[in-house]
């Protein structure tokens, strides 16, 4: 199953082909080179957006040489916590035979030339999907068109490494070491074949020369673009697959990193707003008497804005002062979902309405009704999942400055095309009017795919025509904002003579994304019936960490450790005799109880969990131990075995798994939004608890790499596990088998 | 008119008494590594030092700054710019995530190891528990206390690829 001899050459192959490899100087002697996937050379337009100090040379769009062979890499995709940044660098450097210690990382600009346009095929095409050769290019052609009018500069899905990492920065790299061979060759009039490249430096032995990359930087740039560059065989790889330090973390620990929420504008006057939206969304602000808030000091403007209030002010403390001195009343809301009981009644009421085989169907394979009738033992189970939502510790906020037909925006966003198209169509300005600077941001977590918090800025911006940023509360941010949706999910499971599932009936109310959520194909069960009995949202939807995965990992790992139970079988065992066509996820789940010693009685009052999801590609299981002598749940340990076809970065990929795990725990344990009266009841991380450092359990994470050419993503991945893992840990130890997350208001 | 050092220089602001030390750090001293999360002293983002005790700087008015130090994580390292052993420990065992929550999590750990060079797991959770790291650092912010108190070995940040086929 260890399938590394292979270099992922056809793939390669294929790309460049339907590529256009550009290159220029810029101005200084800068050299860029640029893997366009689109016809004609970026690089005269893009120079200028990309140009740093003097010396520089732009080899291709995605990197570029200083004086000092400093070699930056431009990287589309936002950074948010994730690594991607240093990791796409890491994996350019890698091809180009870049010393890690000369490398840096750019954010490219916010421009149509930069979308991901193979994550652009992964999220509409599926990652499997490949075109015959011949139509390849327009094919490619037609995901960047896609990709452009989509405005497809996105950051999710855990999709960065294994698509722009490994068909555009990695072919960027490629093709500008062989152009600065090519370069050197021609100098030195030795065969390109002779010269060797290593740690920024190309050499030559017979002749003894070598020379720094700078020193080619602007020759190389009139070399023709190698069509195929050859890429490096595993047994190659020098820093991919190794613990190269992140790039990033130097700034994130002396305070000099900037985030959205630092953005100044050099010469202005920064001006703050406080802004509260209305409680229940759809309703409108009806009446507000700000008289009060008016007197109060370093009030600018109060705006009502129909379906929020702000307040600029010459501080945000004094903006937010006044805007908590401000009553308002608010129209009727039309939904007719009040609290969190109406929601789930709502659910309720359409899964029954589906009942056996009603909804609209997702999976339907073998006779379902036939094997439940032959069952030997039948189990059924209702589970249910809470909203969430995802409060990244930097609350929405964003920067605007709009004036004389032109709009400034700085914002941390995972989609900062998108955000430039809304602020323009909000504005009536062109897309090109609109420019937008997107600092790393204190946590995504998906919150950060939506614009609403940037299009109310914008309109505030629009209002005041001075510099101004917008900063949510962290009560705006848990109340009104958009949503991990709740979710309920009805199962039914036939189990033959011998303890085999052989029937699976299940319907639940949300599907979102991405399509396979819902399903554990790599269980051999016989007979499905997937179903989804769509139901309303009360509360607006935005994709959260691993979106469906959240909700549909705990629903299904849960119902499979009920039906071990009902077999009367080990939970381990009763999963593994159904992973007979799966051997990736055999040696996984295998791995993973070896770490825990799974075999072995925990000690009293304790109890063993277990879970196996796929998810963005990467298999996970996880064991959480659980010790209830408390009388309430204390996560004790966590054990975590991933294939991610191979980690790119190892330590990085632990570091999201563990980050994963304790998201994941923290949502299991503590994770409700609840409504009444049509609003959200929480607040702050007072009663939108957080899981803290005295509850954060020890944490071991293994990697398996199960296939190279396929890669999986990392950052939600380690996510959706936990959550069943926790659960079945609770009953292992306690016999009170959880069927509603979160966790431990039960056993309050 | 509020007087105090900051990262031992000597300022003064004229602000509302009331302000938190938070936005008149961020806001009017131009300090943007002490973080807002919360404004309500239920995350420790905002961590600075008050004379050397870690307080809620979102929480704090800057009217009780009068006449003390504030350090904030600009003032962490030295004179020269040279990183704390909990900075280093920082990078070498490649805490952040997306960072947002370090600042108050660095300036929480120095105050930890001051007044407890070799603190114990419990004593690192309960003078940790305060700050919330929404990425789930945790495992990692605890073994570079340790490190930082020389009490366990710095992984170091260039490993050999251990997994590498």
């Amino acid at each position: 199953m260890n399938d590394m001899a292979k270099p992922p050459r056809s793939r390669a192959a294929k790309w460049t082909r339907r590529g256009f490899i550009g290159a220029g100087v810029l101005a200084g002697g800068a050299l860029l080179i640029g893997v366009g996937v689109r016809p004609g050379n970026p690089v005269d337009k893009l120079g200028p957006k990309v140009a740093g100090g003097e010396g520089e040379q732009l080899i291709n769009s995605w990197l570029k040489f200083d004086a000092d062979n400093v070699v930056t890499a431009i990287v589309p995709h936002c950074e948010m916590g994730q690594g991607a940044h240093s990791v796409l660098a890491q994996m350019l450097a890698d091809e180009l035979d870049a010393d890690w210690s000369l490398v840096k990382v750019m954010q490219a600009p916010t421009d149509g030339s930069y979308v991901v346009t193979d994550t652009i095929r992964m999220f509409i095409a599926g990652g499997t999907v490949d075109a015959p050769d011949w139509l390849e290019p327009t094919w490619n052609g037609l995901f960047t068109k896609i990709g452009q009018l989509a405005d497809g500069l996105i950051t999710g899905g855990s999709s960065s490494i294994r698509t722009t990492g490994q068909h555009t920065m990695r072919i960027a790299g490629a093709a500008a070491r062989q152009m600065l061979v090519g370069a050197a060759a021609k100098e030195w009039g030795v065969p390109a074949g002779e010269i060797v490249t290593a740690n920024s430096t190309l050499s030559h032995k017979a002749s003894g020369k070598s020379a720094p990359y700078a020193q080619f930087a602007a020759a190389a740039a009139e070399q023709d673009m190698p069509q195929t560059p050859k890429l490096k065989a595993p047994k190659d790889y020098r820093l991919m697959g190794t613990d190269a330090p992140r790039t990033d973390i130097p700034a994130k620990v002396d305070g000099s990193a900037q985030f959205g929420i630092d953005a100044t504008i050099p010469g202005q006057t920064m001006t703050y707003a406080a802004v509260r939206r209305v409680p229940v969304p759809g309703t409108r602000v009806a009446k507000m008497d700000a008289s009060a808030a008016k007197a109060m000091p370093g009030v600018l403007q109060i705006l009502n804005m129909g379906d929020f209030t702000a307040v600029v002010g010459d501080s945000y403390w004094q903006a937010q002062q006044a805007l908590n001195a401000i009553t308002a009343e608010y129209t009727k809301p039309e939904s007719p979902i009040r609290s969190s009981q109406d929601q789930f009644a709502a659910f309720a009421a359409a899964l029954d309405e589906a009942g056996e085989t009603g909804g609209k169907e997702v999976i339907g394979q073998g006779d379902v009704p036939a094997a439940m009738q032959s069952a030997a033992k039948k189990i059924s189970a209702d589970y249910q999942a809470p909203y969430l939502a995802h409060a990244p510790l930097e609350p929405m906020n964003a920067t605007v400055w709009v004036r004389d037909g032109k709009c400034e925006i700085w914002t941390g966003t995972q989609v900062p095309l998108m955000a430039r198209s809304a602020a323009a169509k909000a504005l009536g300005l062109s897309a090109d009017d609109v420019t937008v600077h997107h600092p790393i941001m204190g946590g995504g977590f998906g919150r950060r795919l939506e614009t609403d918090y940037v299009l109310m800025a914008v309109r505030i911006g629009q209002a005041t025509g001075y510099p101004v940023k917008m900063i949510w509360s962290r009560e705006e941010d848990t109340q009104k904002g958009l949503f991990r949706p709740a979710d309920m999910s009805r199962f039914a499971g036939g189990l033959d003579a011998q303890g085999r599932l052989v029937a699976w009936n299940n319907v639940f109310t949300q599907r979102h994304d991405p399509a396979e959520a819902c399903d554990c194909a790599f269980y051999d069960i016989p007979n499905k019936s997937i179903r989804v009995a769509e139901a309303d949202l009360h509360l607006p939807f935005a994709a959260f960490r691993s979106v469906d995965h959240s909700q549909q990992a705990f629903f299904i790992e849960s119902f499979i450790d009920e039906a071990a139970h009902a077999a009367g079988r080990d939970p381990l065992e009763f999963r593994l005799a159904m992973l007979g066509n799966s051997p990736r996820h055999k040696a996984v789940l295998e791995k993973v109880a070896a770490m825990a010693n799974w075999s072995t009685k925990p000690a009293a009052g304790r109890g063993r969990g277990l879970a196996l999801t796929e998810s963005f590609g990467s298999i996970v299981a996880e064991v959480v131990e659980v010790d209830m002598t408390g009388g309430k749940p204390k996560v004790t340990n966590v054990w975590c075995a991933a294939d991610p076809g191979f980690a790119m970065n190892p330590d990085g990929f632990r570091n999201q798994m563990e980050g994963g795990i304790v998201f994941g725990l923290t949502a299991a344990l503590y994770g409700e939004i609840s409504l009444k009266d049509g609003a959200v009841e929480q607040g702050n991380f007072h009663d939108y608890q957080m899981l803290r450092m005295n509850e954060c359990p020890a944490i071991a994470v293994e990697i398996i790499n199960g296939n190279h050419e396929k890669l999986g993503g990392a950052g939600e991945p380690g996510l959706p596990p936990a959550a069943p893992a926790l659960a079945n840990a609770v009953f292992a130890a306690s016999g009170k088998r959880i069927r509603a997350l979160p966790i431990a208001k039960q056993f309050a | 008119m509020v007087k105090f050092t900051i990262n031992g220089e000597p300022a003064s602001v004229e602000a509302d008494p009331a302000m938190p030390i938070l936005w008149v750090v961020r806001e009017r001293l131009g300090l943007t590594g002490t973080k807002f999360g919360c404004g309500m002293a239920l995350c420790g983002a905002c961590t600075v030092h008050l004379d050397g005790q870690p307080v809620r700087s979102c929480s704090t008015p800057i009217a009780e700054a009068e006449g003390k130090a504030i350090t904030t994580i600009e003032g962490v390292a030295g004179p020269e710019g040279e990183l704390s052993k909990v900075q280093q420990a920082w990078i070498s065992e490649q805490v952040p995530q997306c960072g947002y929550c370090q600042s108050g999590q660095i300036m929480a750990a120095t105050a930890l190891l001051r007044d407890n060079p070799s603190p114990s797991d419990a004593q690192i959770d309960a003078a940790m528990a305060g700050n919330i790291c929404r990425c789930g650092t945790y495992v990692r912010i605890r073994r570079a206390i340790k490190v930082a108190a020389g009490l366990e070995p710095a992984k170091g940040v260039a490993q050999s690829a251990e997994v590498k086929a």
